[in-house]
């Protein structure tokens, strides 16, 4: 059956814009959990009561965030049956594993602990209070390494192989999905990017606080934790996205080339482009501003190894859609007949390239009878969008190393005990707070759009991974969606700013006047 | 171990989700639609969300994982149930994405008409999931209208009007009848005294509610509704390709209960359930409770037993129906993730258990004018 163009346009819409509006909650989990974690380690280790309020006061924020992630997670796992289903039955078999095993050991954990760590308080003695909290931030942060398993899987299939008599991909060696290295590289990534957010809302809201001269203990010491975790986390985001731009040169070449708005293969150690306009029709880059060497040592960590540009990689695409469409040929035939052991030679041989020839399906219903013309489109739809990948990964970068500058000035003030001396800091600190939300949603686009247009790198073409509903089906769901987000949206925000407006002293948590506070009583 | 062996029992897994996130979520679900109906004033409706609040979210764990384990270990049930029934399951789905924010939100604020606002959605909440979950095993009596091709993509002729099948409906009175039961016992064991008389007198009607209207969908699942019969299998621990055998329309979908009597147990775990609820709740809550999980847990089985070998049953074409046999997974990943299951299902059954016993005790009204607990 044929699909239709505007499922497929609309499914993805939806599918992303779910998909940034949940991750605009869950990197802010993954960061400000630990640092409750670590704020309530202090409490057991002082026996302080000024941690403990530390960790409700913020405890408050994370609840309010926790809910919106927890809310807009559950719309990603349904949607890969609603929106997906052809997806769901030909990658269910790998793609599914690690988010049931996300739920069986991650997100079971974190369900279970959540209502502890608001109703325990007077339930529990501290140090088992703290023990849960511990608990509720490793299970969040498993839930992440679940979740990037699978997405690695998307991006580098690896350990599966196609079943003719199933139609689908099948799992066969589970150990290569969990130590897949793209999966890996996108963990530590995902989770230091979500570990500078937790810093940065901290940091900026108690910056905040001091600017009005309020909860002016509360603040440093939540600013010195911030500025410590919020300094180690933005080493580790650059680090380590740096590590994950080495593991998609490997497996994902046109990504990286896309990134680079490399048109051409250039000579070994390849430059690196940091600034220019790409030139999407003629296939150039204006104004380029190259850094030599800069761009091999980062993709290839050698001097020696070229990095191939689009025009190359589009001629590889071509020689595998070629193979894909024996190896279509094949799978049909043996569809047809089990026993041809010719066709199953072939399939053996060319199953690997099998996705390039479904690529032809969004041109032609049937890839066999593929021109060259028709070659030679499918080939060129492998190209992403050159300039979204090239500006979304410039600005991400800038963001990166601006967080570094930061946290490395925001350590050196509270280690001299100055964070309360300069105003301009502090207005710095507070305007600070979206852009590691800029940074992550431009993450997601880097990360995601850039792997258009597979669904399963190199496997399944997103265009057939769609379910056989209508497209006013969707436009349905997509304005569902839209309208209900927008209303929690405003919802979520105009109660976060309410309550870090009220701030510990008005909600109770901590007296009006600082030097009220019982720092040294432990009243456990 | 065969690969029709593990099949069989992701079956049962398959099962055993399902009941723990009805016995566990289910309470929660009648607690919200029963807010404003036990809960008279702020106050009684603080102590009905206290008895929830702490363990709600683990609860509905159950369903995504329920959710999790059908797309790993039956990719096309998940495919061709969430994207046929596309708007019953984002109905469902609205539900899902409002209950954290309500019981999150509705605290946040001290002020009437936002409070009434979270309760109406919490209410909404809780209805819609009970009914469309009951509609929806209703609907898989009758077939819903679906077709492969030869790649095994699905194509869906029926509209969201088709769900609503007289047959759909009583089954959803009798989940809802059976949910809301299960919620009112929760209430009369865990809620203070005043609320736990009320919770205890409506669950006895929802329980006599639930009693006749389980014996007429039996009635009528005998009576007017056909059953299929798988006429072929290809092979024993064949490949999971639907299209390999063959299936008609014929007889009840009482014959695996001629085949194996033992199958009666079901049933009448969930009728002795619920006379149990009637004959206890009001002298003691947790027995009221335990009564009211084997009437979830012995309704949910006696529908899987019936459906046995189906899982999704096409009133299009019956050689598209999905079965035990031919839905599954490959034989590694169902071996995997019964490994899994193994590991982390007793670490799960212990650290919820911790939880609940940390959290015990009733919930009274003094507790809630001065804990000042709250999410």
């Amino acid at each position: 059956m044929s699909i239709d163009p505007d499922v497929v346009t609309l499914s993805r819409l939806q599918f992303a814009i779910t998909a940034l509006y949940h991750f605009l909650f869950v990197p802010l989990t993954l960061g400000l959990v630990w640092m409750l974690a670590i704020m309530e380690s202090v409490y057991v280790m002082t026996g302080r009561e000024v941690w403990k309020r530390m960790v409700q006061f913020w405890g408050v924020l994370f609840g309010i965030n926790f809910a919106m992630g927890v809310a807009t997670g559950v719309t990603m796992e349904f949607q890969f049956g609603t929106n997906w289903a052809y997806y769901a039955h030909y990658v269910g078999d790998v793609f599914g594993t690690p988010l049931a095993i996300e739920g069986l050991m991650a997100f079971f954990l974190e369900g279970t602990l959540i209502g502890l760590f608001y109703f325990g308080w007077k339930r529990m003695s501290p140090v088992k209070h703290m023990a849960a909290t511990w608990f509720l931030a490793l299970g969040t942060n498993l839930s992440a390494l679940w979740i990037l398993i699978a997405n690695g899987w998307m991006q580098n299939p690896v350990g599966s192989a196609f079943n003719a008599q199933t139609m689908r991909m099948e799992v066969t060696s589970f150990s290569e999905v969990m130590f897949n290295p793209v999966a890996q590289a996108k963990f530590v990534h995902t989770v230091s990017a979500g570990y500078v957010m937790g810093s940065m809302f901290v940091l900026s809201i108690s910056a905040w606080y001091l600017l009005r001269g309020r909860n002016v203990d509360f603040a440093k010491r939540s600013m010195t934790v911030a500025a410590s975790f919020g300094l180690a986390a933005s080493l580790s985001v650059v680090v380590l996205g740096d590590e994950s731009g080495y593991a998609i040169s490997e497996n994902q070449k046109m990504k990286m080339a896309a990134i680079e708005a490399m048109w051409e293969t250039e000579p070994a150690p390849a430059s690196f482009t940091l600034l220019g306009i790409p030139d999407v029709k003629n296939h150039k880059t204006d104004y380029a501003l190259r850094i030599p060497w800069v761009m091999g040592l980062i993709g290839t960590r050698s001097v020696d190894t070229p990095i191939p540009g689009i025009a190359n990689l589009v001629e590889d695409a071509k020689g595998k859609i070629s193979n894909g469409i024996l190896a279509y040929d094949a799978m049909l035939t043996l569809r047809a007949d089990q026993s041809n052991a010719s066709a199953r030679a072939t399939l053996a041989a060319h199953d690997k390239d099998m996705g390039y020839a479904l690529l032809l399906k969004r041109f032609i219903p049937d890839p066999r009878k593929a021109t060259a013309q028709d070659i030679q489109r499918a080939a060129d739809s492998t190209i992403p969008n050159v300039p979204v990948l090239f500006w979304s990964f410039r600005v991400m970068v800038a963001c990166g190393f601006y967080f570094i500058a930061l946290f490395i000035g925001s350590f050196w003030l509270a280690s001299k005990r100055r964070l309360d001396r300069h105003r301009w800091y502090l207005k710095l600190a507070l305007w600070s707070l979206p852009l590691p939300w800029v940074a992550s949603e431009l993450g997601w686009i880097v990360a995601e759009y850039g792997r258009q247009p597979w669904a399963i790198e190199g496997v399944l073409p997103t265009a057939l991974g769609v379910s056989s509903v209508t497209s006013s089906q969707v436009w349905v769901s997509l304005g569902g969606f839209v309208l209900f987000y927008t209303a929690l949206a405003i919802v979520d925000g105009v109660l976060m700013v309410r309550y870090a407006k009220r701030g510990p002293d008005g909600l109770g948590i901590w007296p009006k006047r600082d030097d009220a506070i019982p720092i040294t009583s432990a009243t456990v | 171990m065969t690969y029709d062996t593990l099949r069989i029992i992701w079956w049962l897994l398959l099962g055993v989700l399902f009941i723990a996130f009805a016995v566990m979520d289910g309470f929660d679900f009648g607690i919200a639609a029963l807010l404003r109906v036990l809960g008279r004033n702020e106050h009684e409706r603080l102590v009905l969300l206290e008895t929830i609040e702490p363990t709600w979210e683990g609860n509905q764990v159950w369903f995504v994982l329920a959710g999790g384990a059908s797309f790993a270990a039956w990719p096309m049930l998940y495919a061709v149930s969430f994207s046929g029934m596309y708007y019953a399951i984002l109905l469902v789905l609205l539900a899902f994405i409002m209950r954290p924010v309500g019981f999150n939100f509705r605290g946040k604020v001290v002020h009437t008409r936002w409070r009434d606002l979270w309760d109406y959605v919490l209410i909404g909440s809780g209805v819609v999931v009970m009914l469309v979950a009951g509609v929806a095993f209703g609907n898989l009596f009758l077939g819903v209208p679906f077709r492969f091709d030869s790649d095994l993509r699905m194509t869906w002729e029926g509209n969201l009007w088709d769900l609503f099948h007289p047959f759909a409906l009583i089954s959803g009175g009798v989940s809802l009848a059976m949910l809301l039961a299960h919620g009112a016992t929760w209430a009369a064991y865990r809620a203070d005294d005043v609320i736990a008389l009320r919770a205890s007198r409506l669950a006895r009607w929802f329980a006599g509610a639930f009693i006749a209207l389980y014996a007429l969908a039996g009635w009528v699942l005998a009576n007017h509704v056909k059953a299929l019969t798988v006429t072929s299998l290809p092979t024993v621990d064949g490949p999971s390709n639907p299209l390999f055998k063959t299936a008609q329309v014929s007889g009840t979908w009482f014959a695996g209960y001629s085949a194996h009597p033992w199958f009666w147990a079901a049933p009448a775990l969930g009728l002795l359930g619920g006379i149990g609820v009637i004959l206890t709740v009001r002298r003691h809550g947790l027995t009221g409770f335990l009564a009211s999980s084997a009437m979830v847990t012995g309704t949910i089985l006696s529908a899987g037993f019936a459906l046995f070998p189906f899982l999704l049953p096409s009133s299009l074409d019956p050689r598209s129906s999905l079965t035990v046999f031919d839905a599954s997974s490959s034989r590694s990943t169902l071996l995997l993730m019964l490994g899994a299951v193994i590991v982390f299902l007793p670490m799960i059954i212990a650290y919820t258990g911790w939880v609940y016993r940390i959290m015990r005790g009733r919930v009274t009204l003094d507790h809630v004018a001065h804990s000042g607990e709250h999410y």
